[in-house]
């Protein structure tokens, strides 16, 4: 029980991580990720409507017909993400204003209806749950991490204290939407490093494009 | 009325492109802008579901939500953009068969494209687009635009990088990320300073 839990962690967080393995979730990532607070506020509203949307998926997957599952599953999720908007709104008024309008884009974040559908559609409602949690988790971590990165050397200062001090020169590119996109690109590289085995890219597939590469004088990559 | 259309389409297109500069709608942007006729495709069925998609969420708004149940937008949205792209896809495969073959393998993944869900809310809360229903299927013209711009742009530079041997981490998504950064760098750079 407390091992399969466990497991289920290390895949949300490491293994099967959403943002640095699946690479879900990138346009809201990258949006909000300006400084660690706003990433903190995101990967938590993400995380409770993760879990809400999967227990109710996991609790309906008898009810729901197979034909109109997608459409389904967009109202439950788009139900609970109106819910943390309005709490935000009404409780972290300051946070809300922060994360604007990726609040309500959350249902469109592919992380969600991609739980909702591979998991919560076939399992119990507990482990269905715990899924939820890890994955949040995974995504909240990824989401910290590029924070940190992008708040730390691009302005200088964490949770907006200041940690270099004043003769520190920020880079300004890092808090800018393109230092997003290279920050990101080089967090997934680091990952991809991690793992070792580069999923789009294993040795044989490799073998494969060096010959076409051969042949044709390019390398194609799957995208 | 010119201007304001003028104003709207280079803020939009341009200067706050969807995709360097808002960060919407990049799972399309990475996935089909491998090559440059795909990534044309895409942006054109983007074009077609935006334009409609902001006139419609529009109309619903302005005639059931406003001042009643303005908290049930994201619902209703959603909502109608996805069945507005059921039944584009629909008519197109009746009536248009042409155009429903270049299209038709880029409507359904229009869904989950958040650059769609963001033009219909921006355009509520845009000063200059929320005047009235034309200015607000304009406003996601332009949007569309501005990200058909961008994966065609990033279309000619991914043939470069494909043709490049990287180092094995950055192999995949990592070097199509920092190349997009450096693309949107220099798209937002040449810009930079231009206020509506």
């Amino acid at each position: 029980m407390f091992k399969t839990i466990l497991k289920q962690f290390k895949e949300g967080v490491f293994d099967k991580n959403p943002l640095l393995v699946q690479i879900l979730g990138v346009c809201a990532s990258l949006a909000i990720t300006t400084s660690v607070s706003n990433a903190l506020y995101m990967g938590l509203a993400v995380t409770a409507v993760l879990v809400c949307s999967n227990l109710f998926v996991s609790l309906l997957r008898k009810f729901i017909p197979q034909q109109v599952r997608i459409a389904a599953y967009i109202v439950i999720i788009s139900g609970f993400v109106t819910i943390v908007e309005m709490l935000m709104k009404a409780y972290l008024p300051s946070a809300a204003e922060k994360l604007g309008i990726f609040l309500p884009l959350i249902v469109v974040n592919c992380i969600i209806l991609g739980r909702a559908e591979a998991y919560a559609s076939q399992n119990a409602p507990f482990p269905s749950i715990i899924d939820g949690l890890a994955m949040g988790a995974g995504f909240t971590i990824a989401l910290l991490l590029l924070g940190a990165i992008r708040e730390l050397f691009g302005a200088g200062t964490l949770f907006g204290i200041s940690i270099f001090g004043q003769s520190y020169t920020p880079i300004g590119i890092l808090s800018s939407p393109p230092g997003a996109f290279i920050v990101l690109g080089c967090l997934i590289a680091l990952m991809q490093y991690l793992k070792k085995d580069c999923p789009s890219m294993n040795s044989t597939q490799r073998r494969k494009s060096q010959s076409r590469m051969s042949k044709q004088g390019r390398i194609r990559h799957d995208p | 009325m010119i201007l304001d259309i003028l104003a709207i389409f280079l803020s939009v297109a341009l200067v706050d492109n969807y995709v360097f500069s808002q960060t919407l709608g990049i799972c399309p942007f990475l996935g089909v802008s491998s090559k440059p006729s795909t990534a044309l495709g895409m942006g054109l069925a983007v074009t077609f579901v935006m334009t409609m998609s902001n006139a419609v969420t529009r109309l619903v708004f302005d005639l059931l939500l406003k001042g009643r149940f303005e908290y049930l937008q994201t619902v209703v949205f959603i909502l109608i953009i996805a069945s507005l792209v059921q039944l584009i896809e629909m008519m197109l495969k009746k009536l248009l068969p042409s155009l429903y073959g270049a299209l038709g393998i880029y409507l359904p993944l229009i869904t989950t494209n958040c650059a769609v869900l963001g033009a219909a809310t921006n355009a509520l809360g845009d000063q200059r687009a929320s005047a009235n229903i034309l200015f607000s299927s304009f406003y996601g013209f332009s949007a569309a635009i501005g990200f058909t711009i961008a994966i065609l742009i990033f279309a000619g530079v991914r043939a470069r990088i494909d043709e490049e041997s990287v180092p094995e981490p950055f192999r995949g998504t990592p070097i199509t990320l920092i190349g997009a950064g450096i693309t949107a760098l220099v798209f937002n750079g040449l810009l930079a300073g231009i206020k509506f």
